[in-house]
């Protein structure tokens, strides 16, 4: 299971990236914004992405725009981790395609649910 | 625009002004008395004018500043109630950046003051037992004791795993605490930039007393200084202040997974 995880703050990058390896995810790479992340997503074979909202450049939801845009992307499950927490903005994600959102700050439990949560609907 | 309007103005006023001094002088040697003092009247208004115009131009720029600053304030009692401005928000924000930081120290030093003592002992009891051990390999324990140091050794195995189950559960804790860095910094972010947006208008504000001596038309002022700050349709907002007191904003995680399901996750 090979995992991007897009923030553009190296310390949720790192928080993130040591849950996944609690929760036995160990292949992880990391991008700084939408920008950096969408051409590693089309030219490496990754299974999942974790990606925050606000960044500069592109942004986690213009990231998961383009996404959904690309034949071959279009099913990747995407997990959002993001601060934003308006009822819109969570309307808009879920029209865009995105298979989870979770709010900062988050427990461990919360993200190790929703990770699990999407792959069972996938492998289901 | 603004400099050659002013300029204009003031090269209007001169050459008024010369027409009329060369009439007035006339007028003065011709003892012709009323003209003059009509002429002299002229000049007053056009200077007038020019003041006028002058504090109109000041008093539109500090309008637009205020605008700018997004300030709603009621200015009818003293001191000005001020309802919401950006400056209230930056405000509120840094808050925001002080309760997170505090909070985010205490857990972790709470969790790390909770996860001490548990190495402590667990350091202790494998100390007193490696001793033992020694002993036990160079043959140095009596029989009865041996089943003393048995039991002993069964009863640190369990300590060892409840100890160092709780010890990961609380480094993970730890590791997660940091992420306030990200929001504060998300927050900070924000207040920088309005930071940024109030040296303009206040340089904006400058630039305009300055030229107050010489005027422009109000009308070139106007399309400068009524620029509508754009923004991004995709850019976030960044972490809610006082989320349970808005009603477009979910609380928490639990109001996430409603809303999700209400739309058929």
């Amino acid at each position: 299971m090979k995992i991007l995880i897009v923030d553009d703050f190296s310390t949720m990058r790192r928080i993130i990236k040591n849950l996944l390896r609690d929760l036995g995810f160990t292949n992880t790479q990391e991008a700084d914004d939408g920008n950096t992340a969408l051409p590693m997503l089309k030219n490496g074979d990754f299974d999942f992405l974790v990606t925050d909202w606000n960044m500069p450049g592109m942004t986690g939801i213009e990231l998961l725009k383009e996404l959904r845009k690309d034949s071959r992307l279009a099913t990747l499950p995407v997990l959002m981790v993001t601060a934003e927490a308006k009822r819109d903005q969570i309307v808009e994600a879920a029209q865009a395609g995105v298979n989870g959102y979770v709010v900062k700050p988050f427990t461990a439990q919360v993200l190790k649910e929703k990770i699990e949560k999407i792959f069972e609907r996938v492998d289901g | 625009m603004d400099v050659n309007n002013s300029r204009h103005d003031k090269q209007q006023f001169r050459e008024q002004l010369e027409t009329c001094s060369k009439q007035l002088v006339a007028n003065l040697q011709d003892n012709n008395f009323e003209s003059a003092s009509e002429l002299i009247h002229e000049l007053v208004e056009s200077r007038d004018r020019h003041i006028f115009q002058s504090v109109g131009k000041l008093t539109r720029g500090l309008h637009d500043a205020i605008v700018n600053f997004q300030v709603d304030a009621d200015l009818s009692v003293t001191p000005p109630d001020i309802a919401k401005s950006e400056m209230s928000d930056a405000s509120e924000r840094l808050n925001y950046v002080m309760d997170l930081t505090q909070q985010a120290a205490d857990k972790t030093m709470d969790k790390v003051e909770a996860a001490a003592p548990i190495a402590m002992s667990l350091r202790e009891e494998a100390s007193l037992l490696t001793n033992d051990w020694h002993k036990l390999k160079k043959r140095e324990i009596p029989k009865e004791e041996f089943n003393d140091l048995y039991n002993r050794m069964g009863i640190f195995l369990d300590h060892m795993d409840s100890g160092t189950h709780s010890l990961s559960g609380m480094l993970q804790e730890i590791i997660l605490e940091q992420g306030y860095q990200d929001l504060t910094g998300q927050v900070l972010k924000k207040v920088i930039g309005l930071i940024s947006e109030v040296e303009y208008e206040l340089v904006n504000l400058m630039r305009i007393a300055g030229e107050v001596e010489t005027v422009a038309g109000l009308s070139d002022q106007e399309t400068k200084s009524s620029k509508q700050k754009k923004k991004n349709q995709y850019e976030g907002e960044g972490p809610q202040m006082n989320a349970d007191q808005k009603s477009n904003v979910v609380a928490n995680q639990d109001d996430v997974d409603d809303l999700l399901s209400s739309l058929g996750f």
